[in-house]
């Protein structure tokens, strides 16, 4: 037996090492030099304050009493760290982006920064917390009781139970105060106190195994010994049913407490540093679970096989090495149990003092100051912390009450299972919160309300029964004698466990509402926005994670000034000063009442939300934010508007695209159009020089036949010849140019039929012959070896061969002039060459030979029958082209020119041969 | 050595110019290809030159621009034929310092005045220059 004196000492000084660690933790955080403080390890034994005072002394007694099911309690975390994994992974994004301080925070933030779901949430959390604390109040109590007594039932001398639950709450809202809300600067991690909670994790991890060890190895032989000495004093030791309704139940309940309790919540979520320390709580979390059970049941059944009779065997813990007399494995498996208690009540009093300062005290706050000049410079910052101190002693002070009222009543698991069964009532909306876009904040609120009051209905009113004769009426009689309504038989189902008839209806109405309200509300923009950045946070990739204020745009934005104002009352002097000097915000007298920009207050807000929850830095913000945040549909009508000038500039760009062609094109029509009145002109002004020539001639002549009667009878004969010649000169003239002016426009189109080439040619040689004579021109004639055929008019083939034929036979000045027609078949084309032994062509014509009125030949070499006018080769070349042929200047056998026409083949049959030629060169 | 040198290509032409300037009393010589002209007109020292525009073989606007830059031949007389009736033909030869201007057709009287204009003042000139 210890002296209390001595026993209440000792924690005293545990504590304050739990203290000096803690702050020296702080410090080195602080400073940068956090290190070890943010590895895995301390992050792993930081989450077991899963294991409370209930794991460490009444697993034991859960264990003594209802066999296996102790084992639910531990493989509930366990199965979600591995195998749910991915759901605190994406807690864990989601929360980092948007700087979530409380899971009341998480929801609220969820379904559109709701202040009423955040109030609800906290109402919860503080209401099924308290029985918690109660718990831990209650083993620190019974503890302390228990290893201060002979003979493990007695009572300390001096103190009554409630008396010592005080001093004890007291004491430990002391502690917590000082140690979770030690900083002016509010923000929401707390690396001492993780620190602590991490070393008291190891202490009551080493004080059970050491027991364990004790009882199993040094009070026994090893567990065989233990279990046949349990099962000769007549223990069930293989339960023959143990995993049943209640089992499942257990076991879902404390899958869910590990992500819900509020305590879990914030040292999983807020307290994490880095996503990736989840890869090693996930095997080293239920690791620590499974070794902290591994002595549970050796220790439950010596203890139950050794002890006297009605031992609480929720302290075997502490009697068994007592009852051995091994006070200093007794004081250190105290010190185990309540580092598990502490750890528990500080984490727990600090979340929900967190969520009741942020949420509720600071909301009111903000309503009932319109001036918030009003307040001090750290206006703010002391009203959190003044609410956070207060919230700690009310919450400890609500278990103290808890505890008073339940008294002697329950067994450490009960309670431990109400809260568990409480705090299951986030998990519908936690889980829409993370996979269900749809999910609307009526729906959280109407779910979680609901199934809230059916679990205070039907778990948490009846565990006063025992204190109250009114409590233990309702639930034999129900509320105005109405059976249906039993607490714990709620429409009949009254042969189930009272936590599994709790559980089933709290959840199932909870999902039900959630769904139903769900489904028949609409979303308003803010929660709409929220939903897709909580839902898709993983889409969206690194913008979730930048986007603290998510993509909600603010239009408005608010002097920097004002901002600052708030920044300081908020975050504190410093901290206002280093965020606006990051974003290099100018405030105070160099800003002027200059405004900040809208990035700005969004990051201001994330800032805020950090330090006191995402609604009320909403709320806060909106108090010197000018104007609206956009709703959505703005936002909406901005993009279908910003896309409707891009398609508008994208037609625009169409059109002048358009326009540019059209412009290009009648430019290129208009340079066309030049050319051809240049053109026009030109040939108007061949033309009139071709005709003005003969004209000269004949009305020359006229004059001197008129003005001349002394003219001789052969002179007179020659003039009237030169008229003659130069008249038939010019009607040529006329034909061609009407002629060529059909051909180009094709009013005289003709229909092309198989002809034959060669006869064609014949008639043009005969036609030439004469002329040939007349020059005693050599004519010779080579004829194609087969018969041919080719698509054409036998009469402008005619023509064609008669121009270049009479033209040859003109120009050719050689003392023994010749003209060579031959023709030959090729593959693919029918061809005639032309030559003579003439000048040939010079070289600067040969590129215009086919132009109108370009003379060929020499100078003062015209005349003749075919005097060289011009349009002839013109017409040829247009006349061939009509025939699908080409007529070109090439190098012939002969020196002189050579014209080859080029027709192609027709594949058709013998040729209709109809037609004639005419004499001359036109038609 | 003659009075008159014609540069025409068109063989009626030249032949109806030949008989009136002949019967007019003027010895005439002819040229049919525009490159012999200014040849032609160092060989015969003309009285003066009745140049055709459309020469085949150098163009007698071109012939005339020679013409006046050759110090020799800068003052003869010369009459500009065209069938081209465009006054900006008209302009072109007068710029190049033509002395006479006739377009195609002819009257012959026309021909024969300018003619005898020409080598008239050409005659007073030498006159009056000694």
């Amino acid at each position: 037996m210890l002296s209390p004196d001595f026993v209440i000492l000792t924690a005293v000084a545990y504590v304050g090492l739990l203290f000096a660690l803690a702050y020296v933790s702080d410090l080195r955080a602080r400073q940068g030099r956090a290190g070890f403080l943010r590895s895995p390890l301390v992050y792993t034994l930081s989450i077991s304050v899963y294991c409370t005072s209930w794991t460490f002394y009444g697993a034991v007694g859960t264990a003594a009493r209802n066999g296996l099911e102790f084992m639910a309690i531990y493989m509930g975390p366990t199965l979600v760290f591995v195998g749910w994994w991915f759901l605190l992974r994406k807690l864990l994004r989601i929360a980092h982006g948007q700087r979530i301080t409380s899971i009341a925070d998480f929801l609220s933030s969820r379904f559109g920064k709701s202040s009423k779901l955040a109030i609800l949430v906290t109402v919860i959390a503080v209401v099924t917390i308290t029985p918690y604390i109660a718990l831990q109040l209650k083993a620190v109590t019974t503890s302390i009781q228990v290893i201060s007594t002979a003979d493990g039932r007695g009572r300390l001398a001096g103190l009554g139970d409630a008396g010592l639950g005080l001093a004890v709450a007291m004491g430990m809202a002391v502690f917590t105060i000082l140690f979770g809300t030690r900083n002016v600067d509010a923000r929401e991690q707390h690396p001492g106190v993780v620190a602590a909670i991490a070393f008291e994790a190891s202490v009551k991890f080493v004080a059970l195994v050491a027991v364990g060890l004790f009882v199993v190895f040094g009070l026994s032989d090893g567990p065989a010994q233990i279990y046949a000495r349990a099962a000769e004093a007549g223990f069930t030791i293989h339960e023959p049913g143990p995993f049943g309704s209640r089992w499942v139940t257990v076991l879902f309940l404390s899958a869910c407490a590990v992500i819900c309790l509020p305590r879990q919540f914030q040292i999983t979520v807020v307290e994490n540093a880095d996503e990736n320390h989840l890869r090693t709580a996930a095997w080293a979390f239920p690791a620590y679970l499974l070794l902290m059970s591994l002595f549970t049941l050796p220790i439950a059944f010596y203890g139950l096989a050794t002890m006297p009779e009605g031992s609480n065997p929720d302290m075997f813990v502490l009697t068994l090495p007592m009852a051995a007399d091994q006070n200093a494995l007794a004081l250190f498996a105290f010190i185990g149990g309540f580092s598990s208690a502490t750890s528990m009540i500080i984490v727990a009093s600090i979340a929900l003092s967190i969520m009741v300062s942020n949420h509720i005290v600071l909301p009111l706050a903000l309503r009932f100051t319109r001036d918030l000049a009003a307040h001090e410079a750290q206006g703010i910052a002391r009203l959190l912390l003044v609410s956070r101190r207060t919230s700690i002693a009310v919450i400890l002070f609500l278990g103290f009450i808890y505890f008073w009222l339940t008294g002697e009543s329950g067994a450490l698991a009960p309670i431990g299972l109400i809260s568990f069964a409480g705090v299951a009532q986030f998990l519908p909306a936690l889980l829409a919160a993370l996979y269900w876009r749809g999910a609307t904040v009526r729906g959280a609120l109407a779910g979680m309300g609901l199934g809230f009051a059916v679990w205070g209905w039907t778990l948490f009113l009846p565990s006063f029964a025992a204190g109250s004769d009114m409590v233990a009426g309702l639930l034999a009689r129900g509320p105005w004698g109405i059976a249906a309504l039993r607490p714990q038989a709620l429409f009949g189902m009254g042969d189930t466990d009272p936590l599994v008839h709790s559980l089933f209806w709290s959840m199932l109405l909870n999902a039900g509402m959630l769904v139903l309200t769900s489904l028949a509300t609409r979303q308003d923009r803010l929660e709409r926005i929220q939903a897709g950045v909580f839902v898709d946070v993983f889409r969206s990739g690194q913008r979730g994670q930048g986007h603290g204020g998510t993509g909600r745009a603010i239009r408005s934005t608010a002097t920097a000034d004002d901002l600052f104002f708030l920044a300081e009352r908020v975050l504190g002097w410093q901290r206002a000063r280093a965020l606006f000097e990051d974003a290099g915000i100018r405030h105070g007298a160099h800003a002027r009442g200059a405004d900040a920009p809208p990035a700005f207050v969004i990051r201001l807000e994330r800032e805020l939300a950090s330090s006191i929850g995402a609604a009320s830095a909403h709320i806060l913000l909106s108090k010197v934010v000018r104007g609206d945040a956009l709703s959505l549909d703005e936002v909406m009508q901005i993009a279908d508007e910003t896309l409707q000038v891009i398609s508008h500039s994208n037609e625009l760009e169409k059109k002048s695209n358009e326009l540019r062609q059209t412009a290009r094109q009648l430019q290129e029509a208009n340079a066309k159009l030049h050319a051809l009145h240049r053109q026009k002109d030109d040939f108007l002004s061949q033309v009139s020089h071709e005709v003005r020539t003969p004209m000269t001639s004949i009305r020359s002549i006229s004059e001197i036949l008129m003005r001349q009667p002394d003219l001789d009878e052969a002179q007179r004969d020659r003039f009237v010849g030169l008229i003659h010649h130069e008249s038939v000169r010019l009607t040529r003239l006329l034909d061609e140019i009407l002629d060529l002016s059909a051909l180009e426009h094709g009013e005289r189109d003709w229909e092309n039929h198989p002809v034959d080439p060669e006869a064609a040619l014949s008639r043009a040689m005969e036609v030439c012959d004469a002329i040939a004579r007349q020059r005693n021109i050599g004519f010779s004639r080579e004829h194609a070896p087969v018969p041919v055929v080719v698509a054409g008019d036998s009469d402008r083939l005619c023509q064609v061969f008669i121009n270049i034929i009479a033209n040859a036979i003109a120009h050719n000045r050689d003392p023994e002039p010749r003209v060579h027609v031959r023709s030959r078949v090729t593959a693919t084309e029918y061809q005639v060459e032309i030559m003579d032994n003439g000048a040939g062509i010079a070289p600067e014509f040969r590129a215009t030979i086919f132009d109108k009125f370009v003379r060929i030949g020499e100078a003062g070499n015209t005349g003749g029958a075919f005097p060289g006018l011009g349009l002839g080769l013109n017409i040829s070349h247009t006349i061939v082209r009509k025939l699908q042929g080409r007529i070109e200047l090439v190098e012939g056998a002969l020196p002189g020119a050579c014209f080859r026409i080029s027709l192609p083949l027709c594949p058709a049959a013998p040729p209709a041969l109809e037609g004639s030629c005419q004499a001359g060169a036109s038609s | 050595m003659c009075d008159v040198l014609i540069a025409e290509d068109e063989p009626t032409i030249l032949e109806t110019l030949s008989f009136l300037l002949g019967r007019a009393g003027w010895s005439v010589a002819s040229v049919t290809d525009g490159a012999a002209v200014l040849d032609m007109v160092r060989r015969t020292r003309p009285g003066m030159l009745v140049l055709d525009v459309m020469l085949p073989g150098r163009s007698g606007l071109d012939i005339l621009r020679s013409l006046r830059t050759d110090p020799e031949q800068a003052d003869m007389p010369v009459l500009i034929l065209t069938a081209r009736g465009q006054s900006h033909d008209r302009q072109l030869a007068l710029d190049l310092k033509a002395d006479g201007f006739i377009s195609k057709p002819f009257a012959n009287d026309d021909v024969v005045d300018e003619v005898q204009r020409l080598l008239g003042q050409r005659a007073a000139r030498i006159a009056a220059s000694g």
